[in-house]
């Protein structure tokens, strides 16, 4: 809502106070002004000037030559706007004047002819191109008739006006005109406010109710419908001064019907419109929704298809308007328009705001009926918008309105008690500082001592319960003023849940072994949702989740890997030349199985990491160490041993992945997830080198940690380690060995440990050796050599029937 | 005989002296002090002195002793620190050149923010909810005071998924379960930091994804200035001792009174700057004293219960705490940024 500090002094007296005071004082008490503008930046030194003569300049067609009277002095000035003449009053920048942009005014010759001055446009004082009328936007503005010659043209086109800006919440539907503007104003002010007259005076020859008739179908939506009859109107510009406040509201002047019917909407937060009666081709006006499929061409020039959501005005048979949004073309008021039918409505918001999403106009009228308006001031605008068109139209305004009216008009009653609002604010207000409030709002009350009946001008949709009224009566006692307190009532120990400190520990253990934690987006493309989902992910056969109405494809399915939007960010920075990277996120992933969601779908937690390039930033004395599968299997192992959770890998063929080099991760016989490295076509196609990711279920890791572990005795006695190589198959895996050692060694093995992988020289074709280190340990006693050589012979029993294998000597 | 040992004395202390190494020192103390050295086989000779003067030589004799060996055992010290200093002198590096790197990670700024901003509230007596990203337009509007068509929808694109599900637009969903897992009867304090999405072109200042952290604290007597109080407090804390705030009335639906609270501007300390857009003041949250209806919904009675509850965007912090300039920054993930903050 753009609101003029000139325009709004006509209701409210402002004093001394600035435009910039007064924005601030209205920011603190509940409406936020964005900024504060001024209708022309700098002001001009021009005065309004008579043009007494104006012939073709001598040598030059497309300029004039003009004697212009700026009251103490006649100047001739060169001119070459098309539309100056002879007889015109216009804004004259003297020799000497700056204008607007720095632009200093010169005596110049042009094209061999003296000029001292310039005949100035609207552009060239500093006006916004947008809200001047058209008929001036392409030359200069002309004065009307009685306009003081040599007086500054600042005052008389208003461009000393300032422009507060406000934002208007949804809730103050009330601050959408300037009367509402101006009670806020006086109630912060602590003045009075001065309305408007709607004093019409009505040609009692004929009545409105000759003309038309009001039926309304759809009374849901349209509880009150007003039209008024002027005739004899005349159409021409409407008083400057009319014009200035509109520009300065952003609205562009017309003619005076329209610029009637706008003023006033800004005047009074009630849309109004006007038809020309003549081609409404009717004496009926029926209010009903639209059929579904009928079709309207709108003041813009627009067909536009309706359904049967919408509210028409219709002449009987054809629709005439989009009730509260906007008209037909073809009952448009022109400029040979003698008959105006005046409509003052009220329509539901629900319905205007339905019918804005789907035609997509929305309007100053609109996003007024949207928010709701003044019941109480429907007519009353009607009124005033007929008086302003008996006074600047020469309308003849016949008597009465032709009406439906089933609206409640009835005030809100709210009742308070001083003690509840001080409870409530922490405040110790008196009964007297709180009637004064209520004073100030111009709220009508009754007291009884501490106890407050109050009667909510129906402008304030938002006041209905008893909160509310403490928000009005906080806002003017001053938000400042409340004390500060601290809750008094029970208290609670705050602490992270168990699941929480973990989610933290798991964190800090990623960053610990050198990973920085990134933030990728949950939504992703079609391509990239189905990629490098964990097995256990899709075992379940997920649907992605798509939104109805995407930005753009991009952004339309929930993630079911976090892997894909993170080797986004791998290559967004390789492609910066970053390329030692090690990521890791910690994030939902969202798995459905329906294809149509009817419920929501499982958010898992899941850990995701992805590393390329050097593993060593800046390797010294040590040769450079790339990433490979080891580096992210550590990195596993590490975190489940830090959690103390045992953790088994067996090799996978997944998609995407390297068929040799990816691993699923078992934790109690089932799949939370895998490790490997990307397959190099998807590295290719993402302009990344070798890269290793893995996937972790985390909220599978969770259910199974235990966040107390239990006490175990520190053991009192000497372990014994044995080493023992193994020839092996080549395809026979290291892990598969240690685990029926681990099995054979049973209880006495405490520990196996794989420390030396040889394969090459010395060894048969298509073998390798592996050497295993065996921590024995007895908890209750100290070991004898004999024990630990029958479990030593047993191992190799073992290997050697289940693998073929043979110890390395 | 004396005479002899005062020889054998001076002759064993001149030649330690010059000796420079360990190994002829050994000779030194098997020439003079070994079985068959020169000391021993004057001793030999002691048979041949008179009763009166054997005990007289023989004194002589240990202190020849001694003197050569605390020589020797002086020499051989010296020695043996010389050979020391000579070998670290030899094993001496370069101590100028780089250490061996340790693999440095760390957290995202917005992760440090959010963490640091949960352990203030956990100090002040808050817990920690979360709750789903996906979320039914009941919860996400309904249980807030936002019925289908309340006109304030319109502040918030929304992510539809269907009809009934969303993308939660705000944290303040898990204030509304978090109410009905306190069945209308526990006084709670809660903060709910989350993922939140709108329908929002992605620029400097919007993003598609951001975080919020939201807070509810609901009780008996619950009042503004409770709310004004936990706020500075926070503001102190998070910007430092000299911030100011001021509350500005606002409009949520789900709050009433509702407050807007900015900071004192930390550039010009409230004079008014660029950054602060000459008010000297800058927005950074948003809150008020719970709605009734909302608490009524969730089976609070609002004549016995009132609440407060806020909302803060860590992104917008992050940006007045540390001056990223582009929302976008957050989920590029450049290493270059990230690395700006590990310690954060
Ligand atoms: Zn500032």
């Amino acid at each position: 809502m753009l609101v003029s500090y000139n325009w709004l002094k006509n209701y409210v007296d402002l004093g001394e106070i600035t435009p910039e005071e007064l924005a601030e004082k209205i920011t603190k008490s509940g409406i936020e002004v964005e900024g504060v503008e001024y209708v022309a930046e700098e002001s001009a030194d021009v005065v309004i000037g008579y043009v007494a003569s104006c012939e073709k300049h001598p040598d030059a067609d497309k300029l004039n030559l003009c004697q212009v009277n700026v009251g103490e002095e006649t100047l001739q000035i060169v001119c070459g706007a098309p539309n100056v003449e002879q007889g015109q009053k216009v804004a004259v920048a003297k020799p000497g004047a700056k204008l607007p942009g720095g632009i200093k005014i010169k005596r110049v010759k042009l094209r061999g002819v003296e000029s001292n001055g310039m005949i100035c446009s609207l552009q060239e004082l500093g006006m916004d191109e947008k809200y001047i009328p058209s008929q001036f936007a392409d030359g200069i503005f002309v004065f009307p008739e009685d306009a003081p010659v040599g007086e500054s043209v600042n005052t008389y086109l208003n461009l000393d006006d300032a422009v507060l800006e406000l934002d208007v919440l949804a809730n103050r539907a009330d601050a959408m005109s300037m009367l509402g503007v101006a009670y806020e104003v006086a109630a912060i002010l602590g003045e009075d406010v001065n309305l408007p007259e709607e004093s019409v005076t009505f040609s009692e020859d004929e009545s409105a109710e000759d003309y038309i008739s009001v039926n309304v179908d759809a009374k849901d939506l349209n509880p009150y419908y007003g039209a008024f009859l002027i005739k004899d109107v005349e159409i021409k510009p409407s008083p400057l001064w009319m014009r200035n406040y509109l520009m300065a509201a952003g609205i562009r002047p017309i003619n005076n019907v329209v610029d009637i019917t706008n003023y006033v909407l800004m005047e009074y937060g009630q849309p109004l419109h006007a038809f020309d009666y003549d081609r409404f081709n009717s004496k009926e006006i029926l209010v009903r929704r639209a059929v579904e499929g009928e079709k309207i061409v709108t003041l813009d020039d627009q067909e536009r298809t309706l359904t049967s959501d919408m509210l028409v005005i219709t002449n009987g048979s054809v629709p005439t308007a989009i009730a509260g949004v906007m008209g037909g073309a073809n009952t448009e008021v022109v400029e040979g328009t003698k008959t105006v039918l005046l409509e003052a409505a009220y329509f539901e918001g629900s319905s205007i705001r339905k019918t804005v999403k789907e035609t997509g106009l929305r309007s100053e009228s609109s996003s007024r009926f949207e928010k709701g308006v003044d019941p109480n001031r429907v007519k009353k605008a009607g009124l005033r918008a007929c008086q302003l068109l008996q006074q600047y139209a020469n309308g003849k305004v016949l008597t009465g309105v032709a009406e439906h009216d089933d609206l409640d008009k009835a005030e809100k009653v709210v009742s308070v008690i001083t003690d509840a609002i001080n409870e409530r604010l922490g405040t110790e207000i008196t009964d007297s500082e709180l009637g004064d409030i209520f004073q100030r709002l111009q709220f009508s009350f009754d007291q009884n001592e501490n106890s407050f009946t109050i009667h909510v001008p129906t402008r304030r949709k938002d006041i209905t319960i008893f909160e509310d009224m403490v928000e009005e009566v906080a806002r003017i006692y001053g938000y400042d003023k409340l004390p500060y307190t601290l809750p008094q009532g029970s208290n609670q120990a705050g602490a992270l849940t168990g699941r929480q400190l973990v989610k933290r520990r798991i964190k800090r253990f990623m960053q610990g072994a050198g990973l920085m934690e990134t933030l990728t987006y949950s939504l992703t493309n079609e391509k990239s949702v189905k990629q490098l989902m964990s097995p256990e992910v899709k075992a379940q056969n997920p649907v992605p989740v798509s939104l109805s109405l995407p930005m753009s494809e991009d952004r339309k399915y929930l993630r079911l890997s976090i892997l894909p939007e993170l080797l986004k960010t791998l290559s967004y920075n390789e492609a910066r030349n970053q390329s030692d990277l090690a990521y890791y996120e910690l994030g939902s992933v969202f798995i459905s199985d329906e294809t149509l969601l009817t419920k929501q779908p499982k958010e898992q937690l899941r850990l995701a990491a992805a590393l390329t390039g050097k593993w060593t930033e800046q390797p010294w004395q040590q040769e450079k160490k790339e990433v490979d599968f080891f580096v992210a299997k550590g990195i596993i192992e590490g975190l489940f041993n830090f959690l103390n959770l045992e953790v088994t890998f067996k090799p996978a063929k997944l998609d995407n992945m390297h068929h040799g080099r990816t691993a699923v991760i078992e934790l109690n016989e089932n799949t939370v997830g895998f490790v490997g490295q990307i397959h190099p076509t998807l590295a290719k196609e993402l302009d990344l080198r070798e890269t290793y990711v893995m996937e972790v279920n985390i909220d599978s890791l969770l259910s199974a940690f235990n966040n107390v572990p239990s006490y175990e005795d520190i053991p009192r006695y000497p372990a014994v380690t044995r080493d023992i190589a193994f020839i092996l198959d080549k395809e026979t895996l290291a892990g598969e060995v240690k685990q029926k050692i681990k099995e054979a060694g049973a209880p006495l093995v405490n520990s196996v440990q794989i420390f030396d992988l040889y394969e090459g020289a010395n060894l048969p074709e298509g073998k390798k050796s592996i050497a295993y280190r065996l921590l024995y340990q007895d908890p209750n006693k100290t070991l004898k050599d004999e024990e630990v050589d029958a479990s030593y012979e047993r191992i190799i029993e073992t290997i050697n029937s289940e693998f073929g294998a043979y110890v390395r000597s | 005989m004396k005479e002899q040992l005062e020889a054998i004395r001076v002759e064993a202390l001149e030649r330690i002296a010059e000796v420079e190494d360990i190994k002829t020192l050994q000779d030194i103390r098997i020439t003079y002090l070994g079985k068959k050295g020169s000391l021993t086989s004057v001793l030999k000779g002691m048979g041949k002195l008179s009763k009166e003067e054997r005990p007289v030589v023989g004194e002589i004799a240990n202190k020849v002793r001694d003197a050569i060996t605390t020589s020797l055992e002086a020499k051989i010290e010296v020695l043996e620190n010389a050979a020391l200093e000579k070998q670290l002198e030899a094993e001496s590096i370069d101590v100028t050149l780089p250490g061996r790197p340790v693999k440095v990670g760390g957290p995202h700024l917005l992760t440090s923010i959010v963490e640091e901003i949960e352990d203030l509230f956990i100090g002040m007596g808050y817990e920690i909810k979360e709750g789903p990203e996906v979320e039914t337009d009941y919860f996400n509007f309904e249980a807030l005071n936002l019925p289908k068509n309340h006109p304030a929808r319109d502040m918030q694109d929304t992510f539809y998924i269907t009809n009934e599900l969303l993308l939660r637009t705000h944290t303040s969903p898990v204030q509304a379960r978090t109410m009905r897992e306190y069945k209308g009867i526990k006084p709670f304090k809660m903060i709910c930091p989350g993922k939140v999405y709108r329908r929002d072109n992605d620029d400097a200042t919007h993003s598609h994804q951001f975080t919020q952290i939201e807070g509810l604290y609901v009780d008996k007597n619950v009042r503004m200035s409770d709310l004004k109080g936990t706020l500075d407090t926070f503001a102190k804390k998070m910007f430092g001792e000299d911030r100011s705030i001021r509350l500005r009335p606002s409009f949520f639906p789900f709050t009433e009174p509702s407050v807007e609270m900015d900071i004192s501007c930390k550039v010009c300390n409230g004079e008014g700057c660029s950054v602060c857009k000459g008010t000297g003041w800058i927005e950074i949250l948003g809150g008020g004293m719970v709605h009734p209806n909302v608490l009524e919904m969730a089976g609070y009675d609002p004549q016995v219960y009132s609440g407060f509850a806020f909302g803060m965007g860590p992104e917008r912090i992050a940006m007045l705490k540390y001056g990223v300039n582009d929302i976008r920054t957050f989920y590029t993930n450049d290493v270059r940024f990230l690395k700006q903050y590990h310690q954060a």
